[in-house]
């Protein structure tokens, strides 16, 4: 056997070994999404469509979970998600525009306006940025930032005009997004500087022989041709913005508190929870049938969002072949 | 070619150049936007680089404070005081230990995939499910693959691989199911480093061999394989930065005990079975997030894992520059 192993393979035999190797891949891919989806089910069975909607309040909802038996009453399995899908909508979509804006003017730093010693330490620098563990983020939110929102930022009478609501420790909106933002920009800076380098420097020239300044030449002629490497680059820190757990959790206070805009400023500094960081906050109660339904629910909802991403990441991407730039 | 060549563009009689046509024009006399624009770009940039500056040069203050050789060799152990609760020798451990099992479920499925999608890929629609399903992989969050980790690993099937508590309850916990979920993890960045090698290989190393009598097979092991070793090296050291970066994994299939707690009398496969920690849950669980709070040991932690990633960077910039240098082609997916 081990003989007929090391001979030469016949070609047909490897073909089909290594099909078989892609076609494990696939198969994983299709029995994470069924199993999630099985676990899933019951929530959704018991509470259909109205699980994407508010009412009630989460905390309690959730430990009414906890504390039921193995087999629980199909009314245990009553839950809304609203607000840690606003939670995650709220941290993720200004992390978002705000990483965006400083990728793409960083990028065109790195491309165009540094000079060439700074341009050999920053493009490893970023890289090392985007590498950083994320728990070393929230390990420097939860004993830097936080303790300093807490401090120095909330004044008294702000914690006192919410003080029989919530409390406010500093952990909460602000800090998590600008951790999300540091986290996210880097991996942006990343494929716009990639995109910018492959735009023909014919053109930019082109626009450059014809009176523009340079850096005006960069924004409406370079940077217009990498738009959609840009917008899928926007699409890809989306997908990790939203699919971000462990630093979310240390720094955002992890409480099923809905920050309201009319608080005022005090909304940036409400704490609240995601879609991914509640499922590392109650991990300990996945035992519990009904919450541990709960969690893989929320599972479903980040992984049919990483697919919708992840197909219109590939659309964006199509136009951009007619340039030869690769996103 | 020639009449090109030749051609002289004639100046227009007409009124002189502007003067300063020929210099490059000075911001100063850019329009207000202009530069505010430049202004802001500088600032982002320069920005950037203080901030990555700022997070390493903090953790290495906090690092070198904090940091003792002896934390490096004791056994993590319970204890109130931050004196007496010991090192991180397990998780270190446990951190090597993940990376073997990821990196040696990973690499056969990636480099096999690879070799599969570049070379044969046919029937289209399965190469093209095979290449979106890597895709999807790359972009689910790794608390997802946690979760689908935790539900594989309770089944009856696979129970003898993982944790079991007294009453037989499965949790699904133990380093196997975590380092098993971790090459799915690595699998993508290794996948396409290897596959991108594979397409910039010049089409006439294939036809060279084949003339000469080659399989296909044969081709793949003696020419293609030695042709693309750094890029499966860069694809390796990138999914190994994954592994030892990744938290949500190891929090749910790993669990909080931070001593290496085997399971079952057989060495070696009793480790793989058991629960313990990594580098990354140890700083997880040693942050005020955690249940043990002792910010000076999750420092020092943070810390090793930092000269860690700091070290698996440098060699993929390593590996992307000589291979620059002696192919002329780029490692490509060496960031993201």
């Amino acid at each position: 056997m081990l003989e007929r192993l090391r001979r030469p393979w016949p070609d047909i035999r490897a073909e089909r070994t290594l099909g078989a190797v892609s076609f494990l891949v696939c198969a994983l891919v299709v029995a994470m999404v069924v199993f999630v989806g099985i676990q899933a089910w019951p929530i959704f069975e018991h509470n259909g469509l109205s699980w994407f909607g508010g009412g009630g309040n989460l905390g309690r909802q959730l430990a009414d979970m906890q504390n039921t038996t193995q087999h629980p009453p199909p009314s245990a399995y009553y839950m809304r998600a609203w607000p840690l899908i606003y939670g995650t909508i709220i941290t993720t979509v200004p992390a978002v525009v705000l990483g965006l804006a400083i990728a793409i003017f960083s990028s065109i730093f790195i491309i165009e306006l540094a000079p060439m010693r700074l341009r050999r330490v920053a493009i490893p620098v970023i890289r090392l940025l985007a590498s950083v563990p994320s728990v070393i983020y929230g390990l420097i939110g939860i004993l830097v930032l936080v303790p300093f929102v807490g401090n120095d930022l909330i004044s008294t009478a702000q914690k006192e005009s919410v003080q029989n609501v919530v409390e406010l420790t500093g952990a909460g909106l602000s800090v998590t997004v600008v951790i999300l933002t540091v986290m996210i920009t880097p991996i942006m800076v990343a494929l716009i500087c990639e995109a910018l380098v492959s735009v023909p420097n014919s053109w930019r020239e082109g626009a450059v022989a014809l009176g523009v300044n340079p850096l005006r030449a960069m924004l409406a002629v370079t940077l217009r041709a990498a738009r959609p490497a840009i917008v899928a680059a926007a699409v890809l820190a989306t997908a990790r913005a939203l699919g971000e757990a462990i630093m979310i959790s240390m720094v955002s206070g992890s409480s099923s508190f809905v920050p309201k805009p009319i608080d005022g400023l005090v909304f940036f500094f409400e704490p609240l929870r995601t879609l991914a960081s509640s499922i590392v906050n109650y991990n300990e109660g996945i035992g519990a049938p009904a919450l541990g339904s709960a969690l893989y629910a929320w599972a479903l909802l980040l992984l049919f969002s990483a697919f919708v991403l992840s197909v219109a990441g590939y659309l964006i991407k199509l136009p951009l072949r007619k340039y030869q730039v690769r996103g | 070619m020639s009449a090109v060549g030749e051609w002289r563009p004639t100046l227009p009689a007409g009124p002189p150049m502007q003067s300063g046509g020929g210099k490059r024009s000075s911001p100063l006399e850019w329009r207000w936007i202009d530069r505010l624009a430049l202004a802001f770009a500088w600032c982002a940039g320069i920005g950037l680089c203080v901030i990555a500056a700022a997070i390493v040069g903090y953790m290495a203050y906090r690092g070198i404070e904090y940091l003792r050789p002896q934390l490096l060799v004791q056994r993590p152990s319970i204890s109130t005081s931050q004196s007496g609760s010991g090192g991180f020798r397990d998780a270190l451990i446990g951190t090597g230990v993940l990376t073997l099992i990821g990196i040696v479920l990973a690499v056969p499925l990636a480099v096999g995939g690879a070799i599969w999608i570049a070379e044969y890929g046919r029937p289209t629609w399965l190469a093209r499910m095979v290449e979106s399903a890597i895709e999807m992989v790359a972009g689910t969050p790794d608390i997802v693959i946690a979760l689908f980790g935790l539900s594989i690993f309770q089944l009856g099937l696979l129970a003898p691989f993982s944790f079991k508590a007294a009453g037989g309850g499965v949790f699904g916990k133990s380093y196997f199911a975590a380092g098993a979920m971790m090459s799915l993890i690595a699998l993508p960045p290794m996948f396409t480093a290897t596959r991108d090698g594979l397409q910039a290989v010049p089409a006439h190393m294939r036809e060279a061999a084949f003339a000469l009598g080659k399989t296909r097979i044969a081709t793949i092991r003696r020419v293609l394989l030695p042709s693309v070793r750094s890029n499966i090296a860069t694809g390796v050291t990138l999914g190994v930065s994954r592994i030892i970066g990744d938290t949500a994994i190891i929090v749910l299939l790993l669990g909080d005990s931070l001593r290496i707690d085997p399971q079952g009398s057989v060495p070696g496969l009793s480790v793989l079975r058991g629960t313990g920690s990594t580098l990354t849950s140890y700083v997880y669980n040693n942050s005020p997030a955690g249940e043990g709070s002792a910010p000076q040991k999750a420092y020092a932690a943070a810390f090793v894992l930092l000269i860690f990633v700091l070290v698996l960077n440098l060699i993929v910039d390593r590996i992307g520059r000589s291979q620059a240098d002696t192919t002329g082609m780029t490692v490509a997916g060496a960031i993201v």
